[in-house]
């Protein structure tokens, strides 16, 4: 287990002072000045050597991403907009971040921003956090009051930061989606390229990265890249948040080395799966939209990026979502496909029509109500809509679905036969997935 | 996507009061020169925080005057954004979370209490106190299953602790945030596995100190509109 000195959130769970004096107790502010006088490429090397990768989902390199900012400005600004649009279904970390931890993401802000040449930074928060917003903006107005950022502060880089919100759209999470929303727009993402580094926010120079990838950015520095490269497996270093909900006996979020096995997860910090490890159906190891993995897989999976790609699922953002021997595995599915469909912003047909076209197929399925020829169909429909639209969220609608069939077609096929042995008993209700 | 329409009953007139003027002035200026726009969302929201939890047409309006943009792109804002409300809400608003990590958990337990004691969705109660809608996830799941009433949240229901916490408001009660099972926020129930010298130093105790004191409680404040 990760020993506690090793952990970058010391106040995950709130027990501490979150303010600037709690922060600095626990070693944020301390030796930042000395950062930035080692210059940009320092910064962005020692990023790099940690092997630090995106927390948001896709694990890109964040040192990599840095360092695709143009070296000197042509007349535009530059900007670091920090992505705290937490929305993946299973996903509670950067929430935690923000009401207790909030001078790790402040500090991180500043680093990233020098590195990038960088003077203003947006934090793009979801509308719903509102009690969250108003303790990053109390934590940015200590940081104002103490000079650590601002115009003339003490660490002699000239630094704006402000808080931004949307207002209850998934898709905002996606870079380019965001970026429109705080330019004051529908949140529609896109297209690539021009990517943000060239045109971004404003048509400026312009990093997005994830709260937690700026919030580590410090401790990296202050404990040296290889401190962070010497802990998880290569290619998947550092520590990770995971939040572990679902079925089992005390959800949580827990910080934990990179590569953990699952089990060790779920068994040593969340109480273990309910009723046992063999009570567990299937786990979806990385937020709603990678692929759900049946108990085989699970016996020892380790927790990483490049372990659950080979098993065609994904680490996403870490979020675990345990489902037991109880659960209605397709209603389950069915229930996310009701959330993309929900989210999809209407840009792209295959999304905005596959979306929906899913979720009802899939809340027929739910009730057995289908034909088998149908799952094939609806697998390839699956394929049709992934990789068919301008951002992400066609693959991520898509993938849940191909989850269950790969995985489950046979309780499908199972629900399917009990349902044409007995199509309308005494006494049914047709419920659907979600309520509409 | 979903069909979000203005409702068919519209007050005349939108004005923001002189406070809120004033704090939409310098939200403005957070952006660079002629960037004004992109203030647009947090005037929306702060014009439906004056109006009772909902966005009528004419504050539609008047964020577009302000934000010198065109009529159509301030309303498909508002049409596009689901934390807008386009028709009256209760006093509580209840956004039920219903996804899949809180419905594991048991949200439609909870969607039943709304039904039972509130009614059908986005219906306000007769004395105007509730309303409810289900909503998709709120980002608050190993503390499911739980709602947001207004701006807090409340995590770790039951349907007998949500029922109680839904009287407890209409009478005006005191109400506990958060965590409703006595939790600390979303560490383990029961107590941490890590973190439990506080900083990883010896001889700091900061943890347990804090959890005895309790969760927090604040007196329900409604809306708290400004």
């Amino acid at each position: 287990m990760l020993k506690d000195e090793d952990r970058i959130f010391r106040n995950l769970y709130g027990f501490e002072d979150w303010s600037l004096k709690g922060a600095k107790k626990r070693g944020a502010w301390s030796g930042t000045k000395k950062f930035l006088q080692k210059g940009r490429d320092w910064i962005i090397d020692e990023v790099k050597a940690s092997g630090l990768r995106g927390r948001g989902g896709a694990g890109f390199p964040t040192g990599l991403k840095w360092s695709f900012m143009p070296k000197e400005s042509d007349g535009r600004p530059h900007y670091l907009v920090v992505n705290a649009d937490e929305s993946e279904p299973g996903t509670c970390k950067d929430r935690e971040i923000m009401r207790h931890d909030p001078h790790l993401l402040i500090e991180g802000c500043l680093i990233a921003s020098f590195a990038m040449g960088a003077n203003t930074a947006y934090i793009y928060i979801r509308g719903e956090f509102i009690r969250e917003r108003e303790r990053l903006q109390a934590a940015i107005d200590e940081a104002y009051d103490a000079k650590l950022i601002g115009k003339n502060n003490v660490h002699g880089y000239d630094f704006d930061l402000y808080v931004h919100h949307g207002a209850g759209a998934y898709i905002c999470g996606e870079e380019t989606a965001l970026l429109e929303s705080l330019e004051g727009k529908k949140g529609q993402p896109r297209l690539k390229p021009p990517f943000p580094a060239n045109a971004g926010l404003y048509g400026a120079p312009t990093t997005v990265n994830n709260v937690e990838s700026i919030a580590v950015a410090p401790d990296i520095l202050r404990r040296g890249a290889s401190w962070f490269s010497g802990l998880g497996r290569p290619n998947n270093t550092g520590t990770k948040l995971f939040c572990i909900s679902g079925h089992v006996n005390r959800p949580c979020n827990v910080e934990e080395e990179m590569g953990i096995t699952l089990k060790e997860l779920l068994e040593r910090h969340a109480g273990g799966v309910r009723g046992g490890w063999e009570n567990l159906l299937a786990v979806i190891p990385g937020g709603s939209s990678v692929r759900c993995l049946p108990r085989d897989s699970c016996n020892s999976l380790n927790m990483d990026f490049d372990s659950l790609a080979a098993l065609k699922s994904g680490l996403g953002t870490a979020a675990v979502i345990v489902m037991d021997k109880s659960t209605d595995i397709i209603r389950a599915i069915a229930r996310l496909s009701y959330f993309y469909k929900h989210e999809s912003c209407g840009q792209c047909t295959p999304c905005r029509e596959g979306t929906g076209w899913m979720y009802r197929v899939l809340d027929r399925m739910a009730r057995g109500e289908a034909e088998k020829r149908e799952i094939d169909m609806l697998l390839e429909v699956t394929y049709q809509v992934e990789g068919h639209t301008i951002c992400a969220l066609g693959d991520a609608a898509a993938w849940p679905v191909q989850g269950l069939i790969t995985h489950f077609r046979d309780v499908i096929e199972e629900r399917i036969d009990q349902y044409s042995a007995n199509p309308k008993p005494e006494g049914s209700v047709r419920e659907p997935a979600a309520a509409e | 996507m979903s069909v979000r329409r203005l409702d068919p009953v519209q007050p005349e007139s939108f004005k923001f009061s002189a406070t809120n003027l004033k704090w939409a002035r310098e939200q403005m200026k957070k952006f660079p020169k002629g960037r004004q726009a992109s203030a647009v969302i947090p005037l929306l929201w702060r014009a439906q925080e004056q109006h009772d939890g909902w966005l009528p047409e004419p504050a539609i309006r008047a964020v577009a005057e302000m934000l010198d943009m065109a009529y159509i792109r301030v309303y498909e804002i508002a049409t596009f954004y689901t934390m807008f409300n386009l028709s009256p809400v209760g006093k509580y608003f209840v956004q039920l979370c219903g996804t899949t990590p809180c419905w594991l958990r048991g949200a439609n337990d909870l969607k039943d209490v709304c039904r039972r004691v509130i009614g059908d969705q986005q219906q306000v109660t007769e004395d105007g106190m509730f309303s409810w809608l289900e909503v998709e996830c709120l980002g608050a799941c190993t503390n499911a299953p739980m709602v947001q009433i207004n701006k807090d949240y409340y995590e770790d229901l039951t349907a007998e602790s949500f029922e109680q916490l839904l009287e407890d408001l209409r009478a005006g009660k005191e109400v506990t945030l958060g965590p409703q099972n006595g939790r600390q926020f979303s560490a383990p129930e029961g107590g941490a596995t890590t973190l439990l010298n506080g900083t990883g130093k010896a001889g700091n105790s900061g943890g347990a100190k804090r959890k005895r004191s309790g969760a927090k409680t604040k007196s329900a404040t409604g809306r708290g509109g400004k």
